[in-house]
């Protein structure tokens, strides 16, 4: 099966003043992938998805979601992106269907081929039963289920999804993951986590990239990157020792 | 630069983005017709208003018995003052709280509840966003105005018994919208400060905090600012100097949007009045002759006399405007 470049950045850098956020960025995620973006905070993991959603210029290099360029054609990128933002809003006083509906409204679904789409959203995330309670009254692990619903409206080629096991409790942690790995099976979603939860997105990344300091310093299946870290002779192997190998080194 | 020829690049290759706008726009007027601080702030008003039209209404009618009905009554409902003030003025000075109180929050509520970065990532484009919100306000603001102003007829109808005219009507027609693009431009300002401050409280003083500056201090500060350039001496005084006191007083006036509104409707409302400048200064004959014709002013030359003064405030308010949208279609969004 040949397989498709989806994203594709070339020497993507920003900076901010003097400050790099991100240095010389080039990777390469293939469709249907399930890509761990993994670092510390403020690696620059966001940063970089900004840039590939066309929310901010890179200062250098190129990026290209789809084909398309994410500063010269933002929408088109936009209608193919779904994006979910670390600590995703919702307005408070609307319940979480009308909260889905006007997101569907803004990306140009009619009313009448919408309503399927959020009941059948709402299902996936297993909110079906919280669909006229107003979101104010949500815990946080049901707002994080709400987000990907609302990633699922537009019906996305590819998931940007920013710490989304973030603030949630170990069952919710672990019910999220399974959630995305099921979306990446059964709608061949392309998905390109960022995460410093190294256990959870070890389960389900076919690929790990490690972002340290606005620099990717390593990049490959997680097999690959041990044998070369850790040495052949290790069977098991955990994706924090690596990770603490390439922390230290850096 | 960049980010403005990438929106032209855009227009060109998708066309205007209508629907965005337009969904923007009906959630927005939707949230403020079902917010507390607009029921709050249109009863306040409406009461004040009500009230005030009503004793205003009555002392007319008092004043107006066994006499020859002068023309243009009817406006008088509105620019006679009354017990306390006259409408013209409560719109003046509490018309900006209007304008103030729906858009101090538009922008950085939206950011710091986490919905703005949901928002900008949609495809629309991001000036549907902050053009949907603005014209929601003027909206709610045209609404709002226009329906004070409706009921305050229909009661002046009730207590004068005097149907307006067609020039009456043009008349208020006129003023209101100049108030409804007086009140944006106040909404103009709280929006620029909802993008510039993170902090919604930061947004809400500065407003605030310039509100009392434009309506309290700026004609305090006229007349310290001319009688330090021109003083009068307190006997003897030159007309030139008089004079001259009297421009700079009213060129520094001019810096406050009040100001500039209450000259801008002074002649359109109120027909009798047939110059905005406070200071006349004519010869005995002269007197004479504006004490014998005390005509009214026609509709046209009472536009002609405030135009100068309605083109700066339509522009203020497109310049405010236009520096948000600056603002914003720069800014980067991230949650917070």
């Amino acid at each position: 099966m040949a397989t498709q470049t989806v994203i594709e950045t070339k020497e993507l850098s920003k900076y901010y003043g003097q400050q790099a956020a991100v240095e010389g960025l080039t990777l390469q995620v293939q469709e249907g992938e399930i890509f761990g973006f993994l670092g510390p905070n403020g690696a620059g993991k966001t940063t970089t998805i900004l840039m590939l959603l066309g929310l901010t210029e890179p200062s250098q290099g190129e990026a290209r979601v789809c084909g398309f360029n994410p500063i010269r054609e933002p929408l088109k990128v936009k209608r193919l992106v779904g994006y979910l933002p670390e600590n995703v809003g919702f307005y408070r006083d609307m319940t979480a269907r009308e909260n889905l509906r006007y997101v569907a409204r803004l990306n140009k679904i009619p009313d009448r081929t919408s309503s399927d789409k959020i009941d059948e959203a709402l299902d996936i995330v297993g909110l079906s039963g919280e669909a006229r309670k107003k979101v104010g009254a949500f815990s946080r692990g049901m707002s994080q289920r709400l987000g990907i619903a609302e990633v699922l409206i537009k019906d996305p080629k590819i998931c940007f999804l920013d710490e989304p096991t973030l603030g949630l409790d170990p069952d919710g942690a672990i019910r999220m993951i399974e959630l995305i790995e099921s979306l990446s099976r059964d709608r061949k979603i392309t998905m390109l986590i960022s995460s410093h939860n190294l256990e959870q997105v070890q389960r389900i990344s076919h690929r790990v990239g490690i972002m340290i300091k606005g620099k990717l310093v390593a990049v490959g299946p997680m097999g690959d990157l041990a044998k070369e870290k850790l040495g052949m002779g290790k069977e098991k192997y955990t994706l924090e020792e690596i990770y603490m190998k390439y922390f230290h080194e850096v | 630069m960049g980010k403005f020829s990438e929106n032209l690049r855009e227009l060109l290759s998708e066309g205007i983005d209508a629907q965005g706008l337009l969904t923007v726009f009906k959630k927005e007027l939707a949230d403020h017709f079902s917010s507390y601080r607009f029921l709050i702030l249109f009863a306040l008003i409406a009461m004040v208003s009500l009230i005030s039209a009503y004793m205003t209404g009555i002392s007319l009618r008092e004043e107006l018995e066994g006499i020859a009905k002068p023309k243009f009554v009817f406006l008088m409902l509105f620019t006679s003052t009354g017990a306390w003030f006259s409408l013209a003025q409560f719109v003046a000075f509490f018309g900006p709280l209007i304008g103030l109180v729906l858009g101090f929050d538009s922008i950085n509520r939206e950011k710091s509840t986490g919905t703005m970065s949901k928002l900008v990532s949609q495809p629309i484009f991001r000036d549907s966003i902050i053009n949907g919100k603005f014209l929601a306000g003027v909206t709610t603001i045209a609404i709002m105005l226009v329906s004070i102003v409706l009921v305050i007829s229909g009661l002046g109808l009730r207590v004068l018994g005097v149907v307006p005219g067609i020039e009456e009507l043009w008349r208020i027609i006129i003023y209101l919208v100049i108030s409804i693009v007086y009140v944006s431009f106040w909404l103009g300002i709280s929006m620029l400060f909802s993008i510039a401050f993170r902090s919604i409280a930061t947004s809400a003083l500065a407003s605030i905090a310039l509100w009392i500056f434009f309506s309290f201090f700026v004609s305090l500060g006229a007349s310290a600012v001319a009688s330090a350039f021109s003083p009068i001496p307190s006997s003897g005084a030159e007309s030139e100097t008089i004079i001259r006191h009297a421009r700079i007083m009213e060129g520094v006036r001019l810096f406050s949007p009040m100001e500039l509104y209450s000259e801008a409707t002074a002649t359109v409302i109120d027909p009798m009045r047939k110059t905005t400048k406070s200071l006349i200064l004519m010869g005995p004959m002269e007197r004479l002759s504006s004490a014998r014709f005390q005509n009214p002013l026609p509709l046209s030359q009472s536009i002609l006399v405030v135009w100068p003064y309605i083109v700066s405030l339509v522009a203020l308010t497109l310049v405010c405007f236009g520096l948000s949208y600056g603002v914003f279609m720069r800014q980067e969004i991230r949650s917070a």
